[in-house]
């Protein structure tokens, strides 16, 4: 039987599944919802017109109607790009926690790590008016929110994980002790801080992409940039590490390695986009989960594909949030808490099983 | 050819593993043998280079393990342990896949394409290639851990391959724990260096070509399988009197409790 089987298969090597053009087709189709959550808003300018807005902006000789371009650069593109690149922070942390943790339930937000960088960066709008500069006040922000990141991330990789086996329900309880540890201690800054203050503080804890600007950008480019180009780095490990830390070992793996290296990453890019966004939910379950769906748990497709994912989803909760209730304006965490909750559920459901044993 | 000397290993205070001087080569399936607690994880564990000893040397066709870089490593000597729990659901060909990661940068897609097809082909689950492996029987799914471990020493020539077999048929029918050793054992018979832990003596006498007796941490016995596990030796070590029945010839023995 064996010996047939190698004459066929040896005739005609298996052809290696490559990720390339669905990577591509996923680029592309981030674009075209950039391109419409760019355009939507209370001035709705159609796909057409946001393209030449682009381009006359980008100084390519396009002329474009001024008030386009005046509101697109200004206002829409800053605020578009932010959503893009904290949503593709949080999908790429999200599947890189998951495969760090070989669990799909691990996420930034349910770990507490999102709540842990929410504290530091509170804690920095509070007391930092005495302590630091205006003009460092957002570095210190992010700094503190990336510290704070880290905390929680080493200590519920920590509490969770036994002689190299993560205990899931351990992990999750963990995620929950720190989620109310932090929102104590947030609730313990409010009550310290005055009406300004407060008005930041609000917005931290929901979670939006308002107020986003090219500083702001600039500065959360700089902390999520290491996790984005790191990414190949990463990929063997968590590949390997899909086999358990002992195997992953004789595959050449260095696990301590591997575990530092993604720990710190997903801190200072979480801290980073939490510094600016403040904690949104769910995205770093959803994106990479759909993308396992769709063309399995292979990290070479997950990781930059849960980025792109998350790139996506959240650029167009975050136009769904300017224009649902507009004039109003709905925080995002509400809208992915709302889109990803019942998502986490399902999710749930499915694992149920495997969460408490046969 | 694997090397190990002078070898010490200690837990609280226990000699855990005491081995004064053991080589292992290819041309033939080793077995490793033994009662539970005898060693024999522990002395796989030094010998594949995952646990460094309190004292000793393991060396690879003359090279220091320790000294060896770990891709290096891994691209000539891999370990299939008795049971794989995945982190996520992966496909047959996914797994086998896996066994090439330290291959990356020194093989191009083509040469692992080619390792991958000819792994499963060998281990008999090409036909399986893309059923998830959470959908497999045990047996099945332990074929396609095999295909991965082949895969993964794919490139290395045999005299210079390592594959360690840590009771790699523990949980599996009949079919397949035989189906398992013997493409082990054909793998050793082709020139590589092939250990196998197993708790079934049967399958040692079946499918060895040697037979290493370890107890209480330390070698007591190494030989032909058949001249080394006498009804004798057997009830002493492992503390139970047995009948030794004989089948056709010498490769087909049963050991049943007196």
């Amino acid at each position: 039987m064996s010996g047939t089987a190698r004459l066929a298969s040896a005739a005609t090597p298996v052809r290696r599944a490559t990720h390339a053009p669905h990577l591509a087709a996923l680029a592309l189709l981030l674009a075209a919802v950039l391109v419409v959550v760019i355009g939507s808003g209370a001035i709705a300018i159609p796909p057409g017109r946001v393209l030449s807005a682009l381009a006359a902006s980008t100084g390519l000789g396009v002329t474009a109607d001024p008030r386009d371009v005046a509101v697109i650069s200004v206002l829409r593109v800053p605020r578009t790009l932010m959503a893009a690149l904290v949503g593709a922070v949080l999908g790429l942390a999200g599947a890189t926690i998951q495969g760090l943790f070989r669990n799909p339930l691990a996420d930034p937000g349910l770990l507490g790590v999102s709540a842990g960088g929410a504290v530091g960066a509170v804690a920095i709008i509070v007391f930092g008016a005495a302590l630091v500069p205006p003009s460092l006040r957002q570095h210190a922000v992010a700094t503190a929110a990336f510290l704070g990141a880290l905390t929680v991330t080493v200590l519920v990789k920590r509490i969770a994980t036994r002689e190299g086996r993560v205990l899931v329900a351990t992990m999750l309880l963990a995620g929950i002790v720190f989620n109310a540890l932090a929102s104590a201690a947030t609730g313990a800054l409010i009550f310290a801080a005055d009406d300004l203050q407060l008005r930041d503080i609000m917005f931290w804890t929901m979670g939006s992409c308002a107020g986003a600007d090219w500083t702001k950008l600039g500065i959360v480019s700089f902390a999520t940039a290491p996790l984005l180009l790191a990414m190949r780095l990463l990929v063997p490990g968590l590949n390997a590490l899909i086999l358990g830390e002992r195997q992953a070992h004789t595959l050449g793996i260095s696990i301590e390695r591997l575990k530092r290296l993604a720990v710190v990453l997903v801190a200072l890019a979480v801290g980073g986009a939490v510094a600016a966004t403040g904690t949104i939910g769910f995205v770093g379950i959803v994106a990479p989960h759909l993308c396992r769906l769709a063309r399995g748990a292979d990290h070479r497709w997950v990781m930059p594909a849960s980025a792109l994912t998350g790139a996506a989803l959240l650029a167009a909760a975050d136009g769904a949030a300017r224009t649902a209730l507009a004039p109003a304006e709905l925080p995002i965490g509400i809208v992915t808490a709302l889109l990803g909750g019942p998502f986490f559920l399902w999710l749930l459901l499915r694992q149920r099983a495997r969460l408490d044993g046969p | 050819m694997i090397e190990a000397r002078g070898i010490l290993v200690r837990r609280r205070g226990r000699r855990i593993l005491d081995i004064d001087a053991l080589a292992i080569g290819g041309g033939g399936l080793t077995c490793l043998v033994g009662p539970n607690g005898a060693g024999k994880s522990t002395l796989v564990r030094v010998l594949s280079g995952e646990l460094v000893p309190d004292r000793g040397i393991v060396r690879l066709d003359g090279q220091e393990v320790g000294a060896i870089g770990a891709a290096a490593l891994a691209r000539r000597r891999a370990v299939l342990p008795q049971a794989t729990e995945l982190g996520f659901p992966l496909t047959v060909e996914e797994l086998v896949g896996l066994g090439r990661i330290p291959h990356a940068g020194h093989a191009t897609w083509r040469d692992d394409a080619i390792a991958i097809a000819g792994a499963m082909a060998e281990a008999g689950v090409a036909h399986l290639a893309g059923r998830e492996v959470h959908t497999l029987s045990g047996g099945e799914a332990q074929r396609a851990h095999l295909a991965r471990v082949l895969a993964q020493l794919t490139g290395t020539p045999s005299e210079r391959a390592v594959l360690i077999l840590d009771e790699p048929t523990s949980s599996l029918d009949l079919l397949h724990a035989h189906a398992i050793l013997r493409v082990a054992a054909a793998r050793a018979r082709a020139g590589a260096t092939v250990i196998a832990v197993l708790h079934d003596l049967s399958l040692a006498v079946r499918w060895g070509d040697r037979a290493i007796v370890l107890d209480a941490g330390t070698v007591i016995a190494d030989g032909v399988p058949a001249t080394v596990l006498e009804e004798e030796l057997v009830g002493r070590v492992w503390g139970l009197p047995v009948r030794r029945l004989s089948g056709r010839d010498s490769t087909e023995m049963a050991f049943v409790p007196r």
